[in-house]
């Protein structure tokens, strides 16, 4: 476990300043749906009559004048988003770093195999996840504490599983791919959790589009459906969970036979 | 014993050059050099045989183990060091340090304290914040920590003055003496000279010369300087001819009294015949092949 302390040691502070940045933002709109449930009737109507726009974030399948409709859809933005992207940033960096930073010699001149250095990092990065999720899901409860609001457990909970299967899912395409990086690709790994993002608004608007959902695991994560069925759509879950298990098995495959840059 | 040995090692990568049909033997104990200038294919050998990148031909061992199956087991008892010295940032020298140490399942608290101590290392300050000659130091602490069997040093003394040069060979002649073998790269052909035993020259991925070093400067090769004339007479065969002022250098390999003849009708004011270092034959080997 030498590695993977190392790499938890190195990367607390970006864990901790994603973690509170997101759980901000999620404390700050749930402590807002007070305020604006009083207007919430013309708000609702008003996004009735938005049309696509609304059917963009999901926001015409459930009524966001009450405290769970209103949550998936900014919790699915803010955790959608901004934990998205920490998976993707923590999943593209991981191998990519040492070569980049010129630390792969070193690390690799120990008496130590390259899938155990992989399977140390990968779950490292398993566990920041993992561990926001935590702390956001228990700083959520807080808040709802706080405006006397009651949470709908199994939709909350499912909700949140699903983000954290989506940020396992978009961490192993990254880890996956950060394999056959010699150079940081941050870039490459925001970007790919940005179009992953829109891929869903446009499975969302338009029906020709509609085979992104196998694409894209904000697809399962779309708060709006899990709060209205009180259910994950398991078929979907089960192809990330494939999809992510496949990027694994590549990164090792490369990973373990890659000629290191100097 | 060998303890280092390629058969054939190959390696090549897209258009650089890499390394041909390389046949290096290293035997237990020994104190060797690794010669040849930048882009020869030395740190290529060296990351080869460490695992680092795949030969794409030949094989060779390390301990008479394969490296690329055994590797694990290789690395436990080589201390490595990297031409280009980086480590973590936002750690300190110690951390470094005991992140080494523990990946080498070793105690090595007290080694560590005493080699700081004779490099004059600050195990406190940050890796950040050291010089490119302190991130040496923090290197050589790393090869030498575990006390390993072998050590493989990639230009270790570029980057640290001259004293820390010293103290650094100093600490390799103990090793070496203590039963060690050090196999180490290097340009600057007076500290092979002046330390190693056996050397090998490298050139364009090719090796061109495996020998003692006593050997390799002790040819009949001999480094001559004539002070008073400014050309040399057509009737010398002289290799590596250079000019300086009113003074010839060049090298001569062949009977000395044929040259000491032809020398006699030269207006000369001074002569100068002379075993040559091993710049010199590094450099005659390097124009032999040119020509």
């Amino acid at each position: 476990m030498i590695i993977l302390k190392k790499e938890l040691r190195q990367n607390w502070k970006a864990f901790l300043i994603w973690t509170a940045v997101i759980a901000f933002m999620l404390v700050i709109c749930v402590l807002m749906f007070p305020e604006m449930s009083k207007e919430m009737d013309s708000v609702t109507d008003m996004f009735a009559n938005m049309g696509s726009f609304s059917a963009a974030f999901g926001m015409d399948q459930v009524n966001f004048g009450e405290i769970m409709g209103f949550y998936g859809v900014e919790c699915g933005n803010m955790l959608g988003i901004g934990g998205g992207f920490f998976a993707a940033y923590l999943g593209i960096s991981i191998l990519s770093k040492e070569e980049k930073e010129h630390t792969a010699e070193f690390l690799f001149s120990h008496p130590i195999s390259r899938s155990r250095v992989l399977a140390e990092k990968l779950g490292s990065v398993f566990l920041q996840i993992l561990a926001m999720n935590v702390i956001i899901v228990g700083i959520s409860i807080l808040s709802f504490q706080i405006i006397h609001e009651d949470i709908a457990v199994k939709e909350f909970l499912l909700l949140h599983l699903a983000y954290l299967i989506l940020q396992f899912e978009i961490a192993c395409i990254c880890f996956g791919i950060s394999a056959f990086l010699r150079q940081n690709g941050i870039g490459i790994g925001l970007g790919l959790a940005a179009i992953l993002y829109f891929a869903n608004i446009i499975c969302n608007l338009s029906e020709q589009a509609e085979f992104l959902k196998y694409i894209t695991p904000f697809a399962y994560g779309e708060a709006t459906d899990i709060i209205s069925n009180a259910s994950l759509e398991l078929p979907l879950v089960g192809l990330g969970v494939v999809v992510s298990i496949v990027f694994v098995i590549l990164g090792f495959g490369k990973y373990t036979k890659k000629d290191l840059a100097a | 014993m060998s303890i280092i040995e390629t058969k054939n090692l190959t390696k090549t990568y897209g258009k650089a050059r890499g390394i041909t049909n390389l046949n290096l033997s290293v035997e237990e104990g020994d104190f060797f050099g690794f010669i040849g200038p930048n882009g020869a294919g030395k740190s290529t050998t060296i990351r080869t045989l460490l695992g680092f990148i795949r030969p794409t031909d030949g094989s060779a061992t390390i301990f008479q183990q394969d490296i690329q199956s055994h590797r694990d087991s290789i690395l436990s008892d080589i201390g490595y060091m990297p031409s280009e010295a980086m480590f973590y940032h936002g750690m300190q020298v110690q951390d470094i340090l005991s992140l080494s140490a523990k990946l080498h399942k070793k105690d090595c608290r007290q080694e560590a304290k005493e080699l700081c101590h004779r490099l004059d290392l600050d195990v406190h300050k940050k890796i950040e914040e050291l010089s490119l000659g302190n991130r040496k130091k923090v290197a050589i602490v790393c090869a030498l920590q575990h006390r390993p069997k072998l050590y493989i040093l990639d230009e270790p003394t570029s980057g640290l003055d001259p004293l820390m040069q010293k103290e650094f060979f100093r600490l390799l002649q103990e090793r070496n003496e203590a039963g060690a073998t050090i196999f180490l790269s290097s340009h600057v052909l007076s500290e092979i000279q002046k330390n190693c035993r056996h050397a090998a020259i490298i050139k364009e991925g090719k090796l061109i010369a495996c020998d003692s070093v006593s050997n390799l400067t002790n040819t009949r090769t001999r480094k001559v300087s004539l002070h008073g004339i400014t050309t040399l007479p057509d009737t010398i065969q002289g290799t590596s001819v250079q000019k300086d002022g009113d003074t010839i250098n060049f090298l001569y390999s062949g009977d000395i009294k044929p040259l000491l003849e032809q020398l006699l009708p030269l207006p000369l004011q001074d002569v100068l015949i002379t075993e040559p270092d091993l710049e010199e034959v590094f450099l005659h080997y390097y124009k032999e092949e040119r020509s």
